[in-house]
């Protein structure tokens, strides 16, 4: 027996889904099978700490949730029995051995089954993502709501709900066929995508513990990079995400305020992180694969690598951009395009781009599209035009800290129009 | 993302029509359907908040007085046309589901069954920003 510290968490959580797996396998019953494991988890998470580590985790956790299981199944019989409608043979659950921890393929493979399953197109995107959390990530229902901020009675109520809409919609328990599986991915990456940008973007002054959310999504992606190591897209996706966080220490200043990416102090970025995402990214795109992750990461690489906010290498971030603004119509990448082109070839040439860009519906008018004009505005000089859209901007925008960086920004240019 | 959803109601009429002058079997009408609206969300995993706030006769205004201490006056500001008789905080997926649940409110029941078509107010909650990926 060995002690439970706070590595018993994280092997829990690492259990979490390789469990989930073999008692859905045995019993066929996702949505209750999920509730047994999740039962087993808080039994493991109370004897550990004081009884100690059993000598076989794993086989500890499935025997747990497979008592539960035959319990409730026991109820239920006992319940058909005096009404007297069917008799069936009660299972047994030492029919369950716990096999080794070592995973074999087939548990890990129930990782990857078990996210395809939470991650289905069938499922609001906010129930995939609590879910997902759940089921896969093995966090209780309380640590997901806390997380959203939403109470934890709603939160429960979202996770069982998308259980059902997986019972209903006869989503089963193995992997999608060959020629979905590479759009059923594509929705897993996107929900660890979402999952991080919250834990991310939230990661600021008071709601700091939010960060976990962030690093969660990059527990998940490693565990499918671990699956699929062949597969550029979810390398390029985990690079974006240590990429990303590398910076995360820099990104805000003492009292939550934000900093942007030029002002930062680039020694306060994670080197460590940085140099995984960059190694990742390479790997991924010398395979002569291409996606949309690997291309972001690949910006994210270049921002990390200079040294100086000047020796940024913008004319290769154009390029990235003009190859992402080509494979997908996305207002966003659009956007950085033009960030990068006034970078390289002035600001009246972003500008240019922008205005183009009015016209569409989707962001047109939109906070963030005010917000990079004036941006540019100011590096034309044009300063009183560059104030005015930083006041559009920060009235437009729902996030508190952008709010605030806005209207500085603002407010900073109209001092120094005063002064000067 | 998250919205804030005010039902104002008009403060003129008020005493004279508002939802204290119904027959009582419409007033039970409104509680019961706003009890299963909440009820509603909350199984759909969207609710994060909902409340009914107490009429305005009893609302105050309050501002700091010298060295900090309360200076309340009467009402809500006397300039308003309407005041805020309560409201639901959602967490949804769009701003369509939003404007949706707000339709939903807005056709509570009201004297005699017909829907009260309330205005409701939709305001998405500030939070952190989205990323800057």
């Amino acid at each position: 027996m060995t002690t439970f510290d706070s590595g018993g968490e994280h092997l829990l959580r690492e259990l979490a889904p390789q469990v989930l797996g073999a008692v859905v396998r045995r019993f066929g019953d996702f949505a209750a099978a999920e509730d047994a494991v999740q039962e087993a988890l808080l039994a493991a998470a109370m004897q550990w700490p004081s009884e100690g580590l059993p000598d076989n985790p794993r086989g500890w956790l499935i025997h747990v949730a497979a008592r539960r299981m035959t319990d409730q199944l026991r109820a239920e019989l006992a319940r058909r029995r005096r009404e007297a409608i069917v008799v069936m043979q009660a299972t047994d659950d030492e029919q369950i051995v716990p096999g080794p921890d070592s995973g074999t393929r087939e548990e890990q493979d129930d990782t990857l089954v078990l996210l395809f399953m939470c991650c289905h197109p069938a499922l609001t995107r906010s129930s995939a993502i609590a879910l997902t959390l759940r089921a896969v990530g093995g966090l209780t229902t309380a640590e997901i709501a806390n997380a959203y901020l939403v109470p934890e009675a709603t939160m429960a109520q979202r996770i069982s709900r998308a259980k059902q809409r997986i019972k209903t919609s006869g989503i089963a328990f193995r992997l999608p066929a060959e020629k979905d599986r590479s759009e059923r991915l594509a929705a897993v990456l996107h929900v660890l995508y979402l999952i991080f940008n919250e834990g991310y973007a939230t990661s600021i002054g008071a709601s700091l513990q939010r960060a976990d959310l962030a690093s969660e999504a990059i527990r998940l992606a490693r565990a499918v990079h671990r699956l699929l190591p062949g597969d550029g897209e979810v390398a390029g996706l985990l690079a974006l995400m240590l990429l990303t966080d590398a910076r995360r220490a820099a990104r805000t200043g003492p009292d939550g305020e934000l900093i942007s990416l030029d002002k930062q102090d680039r020694t306060l970025w994670d080197r460590r992180a940085i140099e995984d995402g960059v190694a990742l990214v390479t790997a991924a795109l010398s395979r002569g694969s291409i996606g949309a992750y690997q291309l972001q990461a690949a910006v994210a690489a270049l921002h990390d690598e200079a040294a100086r906010a000047e020796d940024t290498d913008w004319p290769q971030i154009l390029a990235l951009y003009g190859l992402l603004k080509r494979m997908s119509d996305n207002p966003m990448v659009a956007l950085n395009h033009a960030i990068a082109a006034a970078m390289v070839e002035g600001p009246e040439a972003g500008l240019k781009l922008l205005h183009a860009l009015d016209a569409d519906p989707r962001i047109g008018g939109h906070y963030r599209l005010a917000a990079v004009r004036a941006h540019l505005l100011e590096l034309a000089g044009n300063r009183d035009a560059a104030i005015a859209q930083y006041q559009f901007a920060a009235a437009r925008t729902a996030s508190v800290p952008e709010r605030n960086y806005l209207t500085t920004q603002a407010a900073r240019l109209a001092e120094a129009g005063a002064s000067g | 993302m998250k919205f804030m959803l005010m039902m104002h109601a008009p403060r003129a009429g008020w005493t004279t029509a508002g939802i204290g002058t119904w027959p009582p079997d419409d007033i039970k009408a409104h509680i019961n359907f706003m009890r299963r609206f909440a009820v509603e969300l909350k199984d759909a995993g969207e609710l994060v908040g909902a409340e009914g706030l107490a009429g305005p006769e009893e609302a105050r205004v309050v501002r700091a007085g010298k060295g900090g201490a309360p200076e309340v006056t009467d009402g809500p500001f006397p300039e308003a046309k309407e005041f805020l008789a309560g409201y639901w905080i959602v967490d949804v997926d769009s701003r369509e589901r939003a404007y949706e649940i707000a339709a939903r409110a807005s056709a509570a029941p009201g004297k005699g069954g017909v829907p009260v078509n309330m205005p409701i107010e939709v305001r998405e909650v500030m939070s952190a920003p989205p990323s800057d990926l």
